[in-house]
């Protein structure tokens, strides 16, 4: 495909996961990311691939497992209480070191919430998605484009560091339409899966998957391995937007929908004779640290924007490490942020330095 | 636009995302803007879309002595499908209403109405979008109306060209959807109602039809509707 096509973003997933060559989707439907299932359902048995409707959010994450282990591409989605749901398996699949996709487009709560847009699982996502030392690769696109093209860059990214990706969406981006270039993802080269349980072929020493050790100091060295990748990913694989930064005065933080709306807001704000500006972290682990660190230099101030109480804030704050003041604004609770409301916010901080 | 496929009762169907609440929303607006004496209403029969959905253009429609009939708790966090009580009665109520339906199998919903969209004679117009990849094509659109068809036993009565990219539509976009609409009503077998265009984003579209050599009397100008994040 090389002309755009209109796309809700639930949809991009499923079609540029499918055009990134995984064939297997697990997942139990739940609102607001159903379409990629429903998606996935329709076209997974024409491409001869196989969509399953599991019995539980627990089921499919141990499905998921599975499939990863044997070396395919596969992926599961899922909102936010079905991602608390599959974490006992995230946790197993990164101590087993399998690359896989795990969507979280993700709604209001805590608990069961409610189905509107959210941004509240930003502390799960990059830190508590489970049990152990353990890390996922997070990536949050921030248009119905970055839905299709971070769904692809997941799965390399995933498949060159063996390990799980995370695409931490929202409801608005999985409900709303926006124009889909198929056309446009860059091809990896990617390591060879030899460690796939794939059969032997009566010809290489069996595989093993597994994430338990007998003996306490096996798993602290592989624990010390694993993350000497992670500080590769670190290194690497920060990705991030900047936009009006240069001379900017006050600089917002914020990711998917919320940027979106932070990039109107920053427009806005200097009709008002405020700079402002936007660094955008597209990749929330790794965190663009070094590069806001680097901003504080230049920047006044910094304002984290949020659909949630405050999460992303704490690592602005780290990355900026004291050297100017962070604050924040968010709404929660499947409330949506107005352009108006967070100009008003960086008039106030405008005016205050 | 061709008036004539108009009837009291207009229900408007068509693949997901293929822009039916913004063309459902703004038949009611045009044809109260032509009736202004005339009771106008819209009924949202959406049991698919969490969000984005008619109750966002709400407010818009009362300004416009255009009555939303909504499910009680459209765009709350009340997950499951929900029709407006009011629905039946509008059918055949004096005046004119609009019914916007879920797409796909959202038409399973208005199984339930069949007997009295039936008797009222209700027009069913069949909403396409080239740009929507399962549509994309005369066969796809054909395919895609015999399901909704099969869903909710009623037979569409016209066929609605809103071929758009979104906010990236550009005057070539509509232009281009032409052949392509009148092919999808040839392989429908439908007469077509109108080719849409939202004004702010292709205003000078009507001026692009006659140089083109296409006749402009088909095109039906929308405002846009539906909710604006940013």
């Amino acid at each position: 495909m090389s002309e755009k096509v209109l796309m809700k973003g639930n949809e991009a997933i499923a079609e540029a996961a499918i055009s990134a060559g995984c064939l297997y989707f697990f997942g139990y439907p739940i609102t607001p990311q159903t379409e990629v299932a429903e998606y996935m359902a329709r076209r997974l048995p024409k491409v001869g691939g196989l969509c399953l409707q599991a019995e539980s959010e627990v089921a499919a994450i141990n499905m998921l497992m599975g499939a990863s282990a044997s070396g395919t591409r596969a992926m599961t989605s899922s909102s936010s209480p079905g991602i608390s749901l599959k974490s006992e398996g995230i946790s197993y699949i990164a101590g087993c070191d399998l690359p896989c996709l795990i969507v979280n487009v993700q709604r209001g709560g805590p608990g069961l919430g409610g189905i509107q847009p959210s941004q509240q699982d930003y502390y799960q996502a990059t830190r508590g998605v489970g049990h152990g030392d353990l890390r996922l690769i997070v990536l949050a696109p921030s248009s119905v484009q970055e839905m299709a093209s971070l769904t692809a860059e997941a799965f390399d990214l995933a498949d060159t560091y063996r390990m799980p990706a995370m695409l931490l969406a929202d409801g608005a981006l999985g409900q709303m339409m926006e124009p889909v270039d198929f056309s446009v993802f860059p091809k990896r080269e990617l390591p060879e899966k030899d460690w796939a349980t794939n059969g032997t072929k009566g010809k290489r020493k069996k595989n093993i998957v597994n994430s338990l050790f007998i003996e306490p100091d096996k798993l602290e060295q592989s624990i010390l391995t694993r993350y000497e990748r992670y500080a590769k990913v670190e290194a690497e694989e920060v990705r991030y937007e900047e936009v009006m930064t240069e001379d900017a005065d006050v600089i917002l933080v914020a990711f998917g929908i919320t940027a979106r709306i932070a990039k109107s807001a920053i427009a806005a704000a200097r009709k008002e004779g405020v700079k402002a500006g936007l660094l955008r972290p597209i990749t929330l682990w790794p965190f663009p640290k070094k590069r806001l660190f680097e901003l504080a230099d230049t920047a006044k101030a910094f304002l984290s924007v949020e659909m949630s109480m405050g999460q992303m804030v704490d690592d602005v704050r780290l990355a900026v490490n004291g050297k100017r003041p962070v604050s924040f604004f968010g709404r929660t609770g499947g409330m949506i942020p107005s352009v108006e409301e967070v100009t008003a916010e960086i008039l106030k901080l405008g005016k205050s330095i | 636009m061709n008036e004539s496929l108009v009837r009291p009762c207009t229900v408007v169907v068509g693949h997901y995302g293929s822009g039916k609440t913004n063309f459902a929303v703004n038949l009611a607006l045009a044809v109260k803007r032509r009736n202004p004496d005339l009771p106008a209403r819209i009924a949202d029969l959406d049991t698919v879309n969490p969000y984005f959905r008619t109750a966002d253009a709400a407010e818009l429609l009362r300004s416009n002595g255009v009555e939303p009939l909504l499910p009680e708790f459209a765009n709350s966090n009340v997950d499951i499908p929900m029709i407006p009580s009011a629905l039946r009665a509008a059918v055949h109520a004096p005046g004119f209403t609009a019914v916007d339906v879920g797409g796909d199998d959202g038409a399973v919903a208005l199984g339930m109405f069949r007997s009295e969209l039936l008797a009222a004679e209700a027009a069913v117009f069949f909403v396409v979008n080239r740009f929507r990849p399962l549509i994309a094509t005369p066969e796809g659109a054909r395919d895609c109306m015999e399901e909704i068809a099969e869903a909710s036993g009623l037979r569409p009565t016209a066929l609605v060209n809103n071929s758009n990219l979104g906010a990236e539509t550009a005057a070539e976009d509509v232009l281009s959807s032409v052949r392509y609409a009148e092919e999808c009503a040839r392989a429908c077998s439908l007469p077509l109602f109108c080719h849409c265009y939202m004004t702010s984003l292709v205003p000078g579209l009507p001026e692009a039809f006659r140089s083109a050599g296409l006749d402009d009397g088909l095109l039906f100008p929308m405002e846009q509707v539906t909710r604006q994040l940013f």
